[in-house]
């Protein structure tokens, strides 16, 4: 009873935050639906190293989180962008984007180091009237920094640029620009802007990034948190050329950009001339910004191309067809497994429709609740997943029954029955759950496309059949039984113990009630030791010889009742039922239960 | 038909009426043997007809069509590649998906714009997928990493709960029979085996061991103190666990196969080739194998297993003298000459704690039950 009323509990409070979350948040009645349903383009990325390298998952996330920034930038609302199995990429974006769109999402990423030449802030300028006067007409530059890569072109651009704009913070290759020229710039948050010179360091020339806690000269550890960058050979002497000269240059031109996808994400002043390849990035980090600093150099460090694997566009109108027909496939289902059910059990089948109405109710709650906090979306494999599981859900019940059933045919009354039933019937439930449960685990981590969401749903599932068994269907057979209808075996209520051929059953003070099958009870349960003993042939019980004795003396007139003695011939099972008896046998073990 | 069918399974449970299926066990490992070799076969000469997903390739959905011939589709592609003969086929009620070989971007514009202009439809309407032509190869390794890494979990899983290999071991090799009937028919069929197919034959895999393993409970608990008593072979108590199982085996995959079947309707007449009507193709035959395997080759492999086992063996040879030389003995009437009528499993009572001994009732207590 308590059980029944905290799954009650719990559902009720699934759909209260539910229903809460839609009042006042953004969560929806319905689940979120994946794009097979919803309709949109998909496409499958496989970001591949340039130089053959393994693409580790760090650079998988980075490679993620630029794809989202193009996109988010871009203006396209709930794009999806998820990892698969390890190696894919997965880009979902609703409805049909334009071919601009795709192609932000497809370009690889690049990192740069160019040194800074001007920095100002990020809104745009009307008066011309810059940090830097454009030199005159045909002036070469002397080297990376030099003001004269400001042309007049770049400052009137430079100039015009609003990096509070959020298109400018897309990133994409057309704002990497060209590596032999100047460029302008923003930087990632949009705080700042900037004019770069030519690009000095490639990202490919950075061997290593990792972020930590500073270590002084001494060996001491400081609570500061820094981003060390450690540069392979050609790296090393460029970065020294690179820290040697803006050394002594003046702000902003003593500082270098990384620009990432055409971003920069972080322009550090030079303090010191880093000749060994060794640098180390100090400023107001903190543990996170540090680590996001150090993943995105090791990102620009692995140049990724996206190969596209494959590419998918659904139309609305096809998705939403496979939804209501799927829909209506369960709808099917449901009403065949349940009519089974009633036709099988009697009214016990009610029972099951009962849970399966329950295990609906969760499993909707559920996703739908996951679809709010999790971003999960249901797809059409899912639906398939949920679909299956109907059968697999019911089956735990028909285990259940069939054991109650089955102690009911040892002649238990029908509580001790649903005790024992359930005790054995639960160990049955959960291994085999369990399997079923590892199985959808399995599919869910290993697997590529619509395989995860039918692990999913079928893993979920599995759970919630595990839980209904347990909080709803044992305890609405436990206060069945309690009723009359079910307790004194009704015709109807799938439980009737004559019609299980209920057996005998030792009811105490050497009483022997026989029910549905006139058998001496100790015929099967004779104790162990006591037949076939070692010497020679086995010697009949007293037992079975008094039944032989009785046999044989009633053999002769052959109207003798069959059933109506206490103890007829053992191997001459009756099949008179003796209704009277069975239900006496009900009755005695009803009251001190 | 229920009160039937519970009768029987009465008469199942109570031993009454009972099925050799462990004795006969010979005649069923020929009959899967026939249907494993003609499995193979259908593997060997249809071969399986890999979807566009393992092929690679160019795909185009016309949606909104109103009449679904297939001839315009076929003009339209060869009128931009003459050599490409597509596959056509209609998806649901008023769409059609048309399938060709690597095009490149050109040329799928081509396409889109020639299959709007055959069925009369808006460019947008049309609408293309790419496949890449590794994404099926990955695909494929996942899904066979993914059998790897789950049967030797389940092995373990099984092994610790039966406490016995032997059991995990008939459980696998029912699954493996169970995966190769089931592939080997789809490809008989000659469906389409797209990823969603995959995860159908993946799925087997769990349900095929679901049911199993409600047998194998089930025979384990029939077997527990099998060298305790010396009445019956572990194949009769074995097969007494299969019999008495039989009724929920029936009722489980009825009730399992219902809503696949639904699907599988729906999915083959209203829908068209797609996700649904794979997967469940894959799952209804490998569920009705399943239930084939777990009656009537995963318990009798298992009893032929353990029978290799010494102490099995040698309780087997035991029983079954004793039981020759008492009907050598014994011509009379004594119940031992056949296989007796057998109920639950042979073993002793125990103690059930004082707790179940009868209580006196307290004289001063009030009647009635305190709740």
């Amino acid at each position: 009873m308590r059980t029944l009323v905290t799954f009650a509990v719990l559902v009720i409070a699934l759909f209260a935050a539910l229903i809460a979350g839609n009042v006042w948040g953004n969560a929806s009645l319905t689940p979120k639906l994946a794009l097979d349903l919803e309709g949109g383009t998909q496409l499958i990325l496989r970001p591949t190293a340039e130089d053959g390298e393994r693409v580790t998952e760090d650079t998988i996330a980075q490679a993620i989180d630029i794809i989202r920034q193009r996109i988010d930038a871009s203006g396209v609302a709930e794009a999806e962008i998820t990892s698969q199995g390890g190696s894919n990429i997965v880009v979902a974006l609703p409805g049909e984007p334009d071919d601009e769109t795709l192609d932000l999402v497809r370009e690889s990423a690049q990192m740069l180091f160019r040194p800074v030449i001007v920095q100002a802030a990020p809104t745009p300028v009307e008066d011309a009237s810059a940090t830097v006067t454009p030199p005159a007409e045909g002036t070469e530059p002397a080297d990376a920094s030099d003001p004269a890569w400001v042309t007049q072109d770049v400052l009137d651009q430079f100039n015009a640029y609003d990096c509070t704009d959020p298109e400018n913070l897309a990133g994409g290759a057309e704002l990497v620009g060209d590596p032999e020229a100047a460029v302008v710039s923003c930087d990632q948050n949009g705080a700042v802007k900037y004019i770069l010179g030519p690009v000095e360091v490639r990202g490919e020339e950075i061997a290593n990034a990792s972020s930590g806690l500073r270590t002084t000269q001494t060996g001491a550890i400081t609570s500061e948190w820094v981003t060390n960058i450690e540069f392979d050979g050609d790296g090393t002497v460029a970065f020294r050329e690179v820290t040697t000269r803006l050394l002594n240059l003046e702000s902003p031109r003593n500082q270098f950009a990384m620009v990432l996808d055409g971003l920069v994400i972080s322009a550090p002043s030079v303090n010191s001339i880093i000749s060994d390849g060794k640098a180390e990035i100090s400023g107001s980090f903190t543990r996170e910004s540090a680590a996001t600093l150090a993943q995105q150099l090791n990102f620009g460090a692995l140049p990724l191309t996206f190969e596209v694997q494959s590419e998918q566009q659904i139309s609305a109108t096809l998705g939403s067809e496979q939804l209501q027909r799927g829909l209506l496939a369960g709808l099917i289902g449901l009403v065949l497994v349940g009519v089974y059910s009633l036709a099988q059990y009697r009214a016990l089948g009610g029972v099951t429709i009962a849970s399966l109405v329950a295990a609906g109710l969760l499993a909707y709650g559920l996703i739908a609740v996951l679809s709010w906090t999790q971003g999960y979306r249901l797809s059409l494999p899912g639906v398939a997943g949920i679909i299956v599981a109907i059968g697999i859900t019911a089956d735990s019940f028909i285990v259940y029954f069939e054991r109650i059933r089955d102690e009911l045919r040892d002649g238990r009354t029908l509580p001790a029955a649903v005790e024992h039933g359930w005790d054995r019937a639960r160990r049955t439930i959960i291994i085999s759950d369990a399997v079923n449960f590892l199985a959808a685990v399995v599919l869910y981590f290993l697997a590529v496309g619509g395989v995860r969401g039918f692990a999913f749903t079928l893993g979920l599932t599995t759970l919630i059949d595990l839980a209904v068994v347990m909080l709803f269907t044992h305890p609405v057979m436990l206060l069945a039984a309690r009723t009359k209808f079910f307790g004194q075996g009704h015709r109807f209520s799938g439980l009737d113990p004559v019609r299980l051929g209920a057996r005998a059953r030792y009811a105490g003070r050497g009483r022997v009630v026989v029910a549905g099958q006139a058998q001496p009870a100790d015929d099967d349960l004779a104790p162990v030791g006591a037949v076939g003993s070692d010497e020679g042939p086995r010697r009949a019980t007293i037992a079975e010889r008094r039944a032989a004795a009785r046999l044989a003396a009633s053999t002769p007139p052959a109207g003798a009742p069959p059933g109506a003695g206490a103890g007829p011939g053992a191997e001459a099972p009756s099949e008179d039922p003796a209704d009277g008896a069975a239900q006496d046998d009900v009755r005695t073990d009803g009251k001190d239960a | 038909m229920a009160s039937r069918l519970s009768q029987w399974g009465n008469d199942l449970y109570t031993g009454k009426r009972s099925y050799d299926i462990v004795g006969n066990r010979r005649r069923w490992y020929a009959i899967s043997l026939v249907i494993l070799v003609l499995s193979a076969g259908f593997l060997a000469t249809r071969q399986l007809n890999p979807s566009i997903d393992f092929r690679g390739g160019a795909e185009f959905t016309v949606t909104g069509v109103e009449d679904t011939a297939q001839q315009p589709a076929i003009d339209a592609v060869a009128s931009v590649d003459a050599e490409e003969i597509p596959r056509v086929s209609v998806v649901g009620g008023s769409a059609m998906r048309v399938q060709t070989g690597d095009l490149d971007d050109t040329q799928v514009r081509e396409v889109v714009q020639a299959l709007a202009a055959a069925y009369d439809v808006p460019e947008n309407e049309v609408s293309s997928s790419f496949v890449g032509p590794t994404w099926g190869k990955d695909v494929t390794g996942k899904a066979l990493r993914g059998l790897v890494i789950f049967l030797l979990l389940v092995s373990v899983v099984m092994t610790l709960y039966f406490r016995a290999w032997r059991m995990a071991a008939a459980a696998l090799v029912a699954l493996a029979h169970d995966l190769v009937i089931t592939v080997g028919l789809y490809a008989g069929i000659g469906w389409e085996v797209s990823p969603a197919t995959v995860i159908g034959f993946l799925t087997i895999l769990g349900y095929s061991l679901y049911d199993t393993v409600v047998v194998f409970d089930k025979v384990r608990e029939n077997t527990d103190k099998v060298t305790e008593q010396k009445r019956f072979t572990y194949a009769e108590m074995a097969n007494l666990a299969v019999n008495q199982t039989l009724v929920r085996s029936i009722n489980t995959s009825i009730v399992a196969l219902l809503p696949v079947g639904a699907i599988l309707f729906i999915g083959a007449f209203l829908l068209g080739a797609g996700t649904l009507r794979d997967i469940a193709l894959a799952l209804f035959i490998g569920m009705a194998v399943g239930t084939f395997s777990s009656i009537f080759i995963a318990t009798p492999f298992e009893v032929t297993l353990r029978q290799r086992e010494p102490a099995i063996a040698a309780h087997t040879e035991r029983v079954l003298a004793a039981r020759a030389q008492a009907a050598q003995a014994g011509g009379d009437a004594t119940a031992t000459g056949a296989p007796p009528v057998v109920v639950g499993a042979v073993m002793p009572g125990a103690h059930l704690g004082t707790r179940a001994q009868p209580k006196r009732r307290k004289p001063n207590r009030p009647s009635g039950r305190q709740s």
